[in-house]
């Protein structure tokens, strides 16, 4: 046993003499972090995306990424003599005759769906908690990138296996490009090697999908993770957490077994679906023929939402001479979307503008405490709801018995009405909530034990919060909105970018004019000094009445 | 009497036609009838058509006219049933879908209000009113001997694009509807390709000859068979449900896993 130990120190001692390992893991295994649930929301994340490694290197060694057009002769019984291309066919005999290979398949395809539901609701918690702000701004960044390239990733791995569903999506992503104005045509023959469909974009979308996609995420991946490791993870506010300390466990061993146990779990709840819910049927769906459709046809749910916007444009062309502008697909399937990806984007840069802020946030925002922004990221969820639902609409419609024409006009008119009203329910809802906080922490809270004063009167009993709850409410920061910039110095010169600082004061005003001010320290104690659950005179009326004054006043 | 008389008798020439009239309608009759059935079929079918007269005035008319020429005032609208054909009859009314509980977009299948042998008596008075396609014989709708795989081609370039890839219908405009194919018998699919029921378009044998039907029918049945070799099919209707999945099932297990390894140990 010695004999092992002692080889072994040897081999690490040999190693450290030419790597520094010991002094790295000694300088980060203890490394705190803070203990939430809605932190493992990005790890979902990263384990689907190792699972979509893992299992899509199975799945390389049989597909051939080829349109070349062969007659199947495999063990499907439905489709055996129909002209087919290779890919279609590979995806079949993965499918039907590699073993385990319908498992992996649709671990590959469920682990992908998981990913983008995942990075999603991982971007709310950020967005929701104001964890994106200053020193993160980069980090959201790059997690905005990574969002969009998994959404063409995960649109090049439907594509792939050349069915009639995906070959579908592809002809319409044909469409968008040709709409772009000027270049489009030129720009999809470039794509696809010359007319749609050809024989070159199942290879060409293959080299993009398991090669360099996979790559710059994987790169992009490094850089969040050390970014986290750097600016050390944010965390909720509460008692004994400020902004330069971190309230939690250390990474070895805490987190280590949590996280490398949620790995496994993940796995494998992602495992037992596939084992036992089908995903993308490509049998049923038959090989893509330009001339053949199929009712209902629909992209994954991540691309829904592209296809709802396309799905609710009006016919509108512009014909200039013998050219057409197809403002119809070149709006919702080109602007719109590069307009959402600016804004998400640059969202944090926004904010930081609007509001000024230029200190170091490490505690997070509860929501409540920033209407407006939680305002928006509600709106944000209505709007993308609204887009999603049209996106199924012929779905929808042929399950709930209802008119595909007024889904399209629910969303036409929804579009623009329901996320302005979510936005100011969001906003009242906040301002409700941050008044009950004030309420809670200068009269307490409100214990359900009602009394009966000798003159019959009811009263019920507020008794004060806890510390923990206290420093939770106590830790919002109360920012004053910016203030209207004067039209000209003291020397009377024009103050230079007028018309820039009164939209952002206007805008800091409208992100802070309603806040509800936190209770002063001289308040709380003014509070305090008067927090008898009952008021002097009723504490008179019942010592009088001879009655029991309840023990717990202070 | 003289015979002479007998033929200057007015109404000799009255009988006269009649009695033509008669032979040669029964005649023919006996000469179809041959054809399809047995000789007493012969009395029978007179009397099926006017019992199926009858059905039609009370149950149809309303709609489609007294003499089932059609109905399209404005107020009310049913189209003209002369030259549908029997098998129109059979599809629409053992479907359920004739008569028409309240006027709609489409009529939607239900069960049906007529006993087997009431379709046959209106089926056989409707296609009296003129020529039309006829009920098929079972050994026409009969796919054991269909080519299933060019089935399959030929419902992913006839039918997928209204009836879904998995037969599992589809939305059409204004709520119109291409309806599910999971409860069509073959006799059914066989009618409806024929006839082309509301929104469907129709498949003559001119387009498109009985094998090929058969071989279209042979796939539905497969797709009916309701085999799914990757397990729990979501009612095949495509990423719309997978996406419902994972963000309730699928996102639903692993919140609940996330939140209990986040809880505090007490």
């Amino acid at each position: 046993m010695s004999i092992i130990v002692n080889e072994a120190g040897k081999a690490i001692s040999r190693a450290d003499q030419r790597m520094p390992i010991s002094s790295l893991l000694k300088a980060n295994m203890r490394k705190i972090f803070p203990d939430h649930w809605s932190f493992m929301l990005g790890e979902i994340a990263l384990y689907s995306f190792i699972i979509l490694m893992l299992t899509g290197v199975y799945l390389t060694v049989w597909f051939k990424p080829s349109m070349a057009e062969i007659i199947y002769a495999g063990s499907y019984e439905p489709l055996v003599g129909i002209h087919m291309s290779e890919a279609y066919a590979s995806t079949l005999d993965i499918s039907f005759e590699v073993r385990g290979g319908l498992l992996i398949r649709q671990i590959h395809h469920w682990a992908a769906l998981f990913f983008m539901a995942a990075m999603i609701v991982h971007m709310f918690r950020i967005f929701f908690t104001g964890a994106f702000r200053k020193p993160r701004e980069l980090n959201w960044v790059i997690g905005a990138s990574m969002f969009l390239i998994v959404l063409l990733e995960g649109f090049a791995g439907y594509s792939l296996p050349d069915d009639l569903l995906s070959g579908v999506g592809v002809r319409i992503v044909a469409g968008i490009v040709e709409a772009i104005p000027v270049v489009g045509t030129y720009l999809m023959f470039f794509i696809f090697g010359g007319e749609f469909p050809g024989n070159d974009f199942i290879s060409r979308l293959y080299t993009f999908h398991v090669l360099l996609m996979p790559g710059i995420l994987l790169a992009l991946i490094g850089i969040h993770l050390v970014l986290i490791f750097y600016h050390k993870h944010t965390q909720y506010p509460g008692a004994g957490r400020t902004n330069t300390n971190v309230v939690g466990y250390p990474l070895f061993p805490v987190y280590v077994a949590k996280a490398g146990g949620f790995f496994f779990v993940v796995f494998g709840v992602t495992t037992l679906i596939a084992a036992l819910v089908t995903i993308n049927p490509v049998w049923n769906y038959g090989p893509y023929v330009p001339d053949q459709v199929t009712a209902g046809s629909q992209p994954d749910w991540y691309i829904g939402f592209l296809d709802g916007m396309l799905r609710a444009m009006p016919n509108w062309e512009t014909v200039i001479g013998s050219y057409t502008i197809s403002w119809n697909i070149f709006l919702p399937g080109v602007v719109m979307p590069g307009i959402l990806t600016f804004a998400l984007i640059l969202y944090p840069f926004i904010e930081g503008w609007i509001t000024g802020d230029e200190r170091e946030h490490h505690i997070l925002d509860r929501p409540r405490n920033r209407p407006v922004r939680t305002g928006i990221g509600a709106a944000v969820i209505a709007f993308y709801g609204i887009l999603v639902i049209n996106g199924a609409n012929d779905v929808i419609a042929i399950t709930f018995n209802l008119s595909i024409n007024q889904l399209i006009w629910f969303t036409r008119i929804g579009i623009f009405v329901v996320p302005p009203l979510v936005f100011w329910a969001t906003h009242r809802f906040c301002i409700g909530l941050q008044r009950r906080d004030r309420e809670k922490l200068l009269h307490g809270y409100e214990s359900g034990e009602v009394l009966r004063l000798p003159h019959g009167e009811f009263i019920e009993i507020h008794k004060p919060i806890s510390d923990e709850e206290k420093a939770v409410i106590l830790a919002k920061e109360a920012i004053a909105p910016l203030p209207a910039p004067p039209e000209t110095d003291e020397n009377g010169v024009a103050t230079p970018g007028l018309r820039g600082k009164r939209l952002r004061a206007r805008l800091s005003r409208l992100y802070f004019g309603d806040d509800v001010a936190t209770p002063t320290p001289a308040e709380i104690a003014e509070a305090e000094h008067h927090a008898h659950e009952l008021h002097d005179h009723e504490v008179a009326e019942l010592e009088s009445a001879g009655k029991d004054v309840p023990a717990n006043l202070p | 009497m003289t015979s002479t008389s007998l033929r200057r008798h007015k109404a000799t020439g009255t009988l006269v036609v009649l009695g033509a009239l008669l032979a040669t309608g029964v005649g023919y009759a006996a000469v179809t009838s041959v054809a399809e059935a047995s000789a007493p079929a012969t009395a029978a079918s007179a009397t099926l058509v006017e019992e199926g007269r009858q059905l039609y005035l009370e149950g149809c008319a309303t709609c489609h006219g007294l003499g089932a020429q059609g109905i399209n005032d404005g107020s009310s609208y049913g189209p003209s049933l002369i030259g549908v054909g029997a098998a129109a009859v059979d599809f629409q009314v053992a479907t359920g879908r004739m008569p028409l509980a309240a006027p709609a977009n489409q009529a939607p299948r239900k069960p049906p209000v007529y006993t087997p042998e009431q379709i046959e008596a209106l089926a056989a008075y409707v296609a009296s009113l003129g020529p039309g396609p006829a009920i098929p014989t079972e050994d026409q709708y009969d796919s054991s001997d269909a080519d299933l795989a060019e089935g399959g081609e030929l419902f992913r370039t006839n039918c997928a694009q209204c009836h879904n890839a998995a037969g599992k219908g589809g939305a059409l405009s204004e709520g119109r509807y291409a309806p599910t194919l999971m409860n069509a018998t073959p006799k059914e699919i066989y009618e409806a390709m024929l006839t082309g029921p509301q929104n469907m378009p129709n498949f003559p044998d001119s387009t498109m000859p009985e094998e090929q039907k058969q071989a279209i029918i042979a796939f539905v049945e497969h797709l009916q068979s309701g085999d799914s070799p990757g397990g729990f099919a979501l009612g095949s209707l495509g990423p719309v449900t997978e996406g419902v999945f994972i963000w309730t099932a699928g996102l639903g297990l692993l919140l609940a896993a996330a939140v209990w390894i986040g809880a505090k140990v007490r």
